[in-house]
């Protein structure tokens, strides 16, 4: 059945070199745990990209019960984990998740970094690496504020505070930030526009460049 | 069927496997979520309290009149005060108190409001008309008698419970 309506579908459109073309490729032997288990390491980019979907699917789904207001937030995301159906499960997703992602993310800088896999021709790919880690860092800054606790409300002066004490821009970027002097209602709506659209957009936009060099430039050789 | 004709391919094994794995791994993934998402479809409505209206029963007559109520909604996170309203009168020894919501698209109706149809319920949004009992009057857009609210009379004061549909 599947068969008949990939073929009906591939007869007009010939799609099957679309997806060989991404998906059909040697996985190297340096690279594949199969031949050597220490090859693990090469698994943790993979893995990383696997909890982003997580955090995105998760965070789709909590947008659903979710509300950016400095009254309600803190009762809807109450709501969201204690009354609806496995609600406890999706926001313990999204929670442990935004951990984990940072966990993944820095254990695959890791083994770039030790197996050299920088160096030229992929330094373009480090830069955009290094731009998904700020981007990532981001996203759970931003997230961290949303459900508006005595936690969320005192990180987020700490993490303002910070931004101060930048020299020069400091001041206007903290201002900036907050959307205004006071950590309220404007901060909210704000770290929640930032959150759910600005960085994801971006996110999506420098992974896709991410794997287009690696997909162009291949996995990096043996030590 | 002999053991040969029913050989596996390497490749056939591993696209089984790794389909069935992924496919397990996705369900778990997104069967919270779906569920989550389809909570507020899945969840049982409770019967609703019955809530003084301020009325008593000796000031009730045969002819329908409005009465006004505070009904808490609790609304997810949200919980407040919201206006409901009931035509309510009597009949013989029963008190019927009637939804004003018209059964065809849901605009208010009144007793005896247009001079052409007295002592009728009668909807300004596209004529719908329904009798004194509630009835629908053929020929005008409603299809259904005017919802009921459940009366309880307590020490003398009307209570109103949960509206129910007649068909
Ligand atoms: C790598 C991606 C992401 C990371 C690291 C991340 C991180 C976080 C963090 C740390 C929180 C606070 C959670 C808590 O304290 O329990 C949060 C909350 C939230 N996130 Fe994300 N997030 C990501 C992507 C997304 C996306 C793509 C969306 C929506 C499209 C989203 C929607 C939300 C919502 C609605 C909340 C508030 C609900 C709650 O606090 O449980 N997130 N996020
Ligand atoms: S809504 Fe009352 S007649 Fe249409």
């Amino acid at each position: 059945m599947l068969q008949k309506v990939y073929d009906w579908v591939d007869e007009r459109l010939d799609i099957t070199p679309l997806w060989r073309d991404i998906a059909d490729h040697e996985v190297p032997e340096h690279v594949n745990p199969a031949h050597h288990f220490s090859a693990f390491v090469y698994c943790f980019g993979g893995l990383t990209f696997f909890v982003v979907v997580i955090q995105i699917l998760s965070g789709m789904f909590l947008t659903m019960y979710y509300v950016p207001d400095i009254i309600h937030a803190y009762e809807s995301v109450y709501y969201l984990q204690n009354e609806v159906t496995h609600g406890l499960i999706v926001r313990g997703m999204h929670h442990w998740g935004a951990s984990l992602v940072i966990v993944m993310m820095f254990l695959h800088t890791l083994r770039v970094f030790f197996t050299g896999s920088y160096k030229k021709p992929r330094e373009l790919n480090w830069v955009v690496g290094v731009l998904l880690f700020f981007v990532i860092l981001g996203l759970g800054f931003t997230g961290y504020l949303l459900p508006w606790d005595m936690k969320a409300y005192f990180a987020t002066v700490v993490g303002l505070e910070i931004a101060e004490s930048a020299p020069v821009i400091g001041g206007f970027a903290r201002t900036l930030l907050a959307g205004g002097e006071i950590i309220g209602a404007q901060t909210l709506a704000r770290f929640f526009a930032i959150h759910v659209f600005f960085l994801p957009g971006a996110l999506l936009g420098l992974l896709g460049a991410h794997f287009f060099m690696i997909r162009k430039q291949g996995i990096s050789g043996p030590l | 069927m002999s053991e040969k004709k029913h050989r596996v391919s390497r490749r056939q094994f591993l696209t089984y496997t790794l389909t069935g794995v992924g496919g397990f791994m996705a369900a778990g993934m997104l069967s919270p979520m779906v569920r989550m998402a389809l909570d507020p479809a899945l969840e049982a409505t409770g019967d609703s309290e019955f809530v003084a209206v301020g009325l008593g029963e000796d000031e009730l007559t045969e002819e329908p009149q409005i009465v006004n109520f505070e009904l808490e909604i609790e609304d997810a996170w949200y919980t407040s005060e919201q206006p409901r309203s009931a035509w309510i009168y009597k009949d013989g020894d029963e008190i019927i108190a009637l939804s004003p919501i018209c059964t065809h698209l849901g605009c208010t109706v009144n007793w005896d409001a247009n001079e052409d149809y007295p002592e009728q319920f009668f909807c300004p949004c596209h004529f719908g008309r329904f009798e004194r009992d509630g009835t629908n009057v053929a020929g005008t857009p409603p299809t259904r008698p005017l919802d009921v609210y459940d009366v309880e009379v307590r020490d003398g004061m009307i209570y109103l419970g949960q509206i129910n549909q007649r068909s």
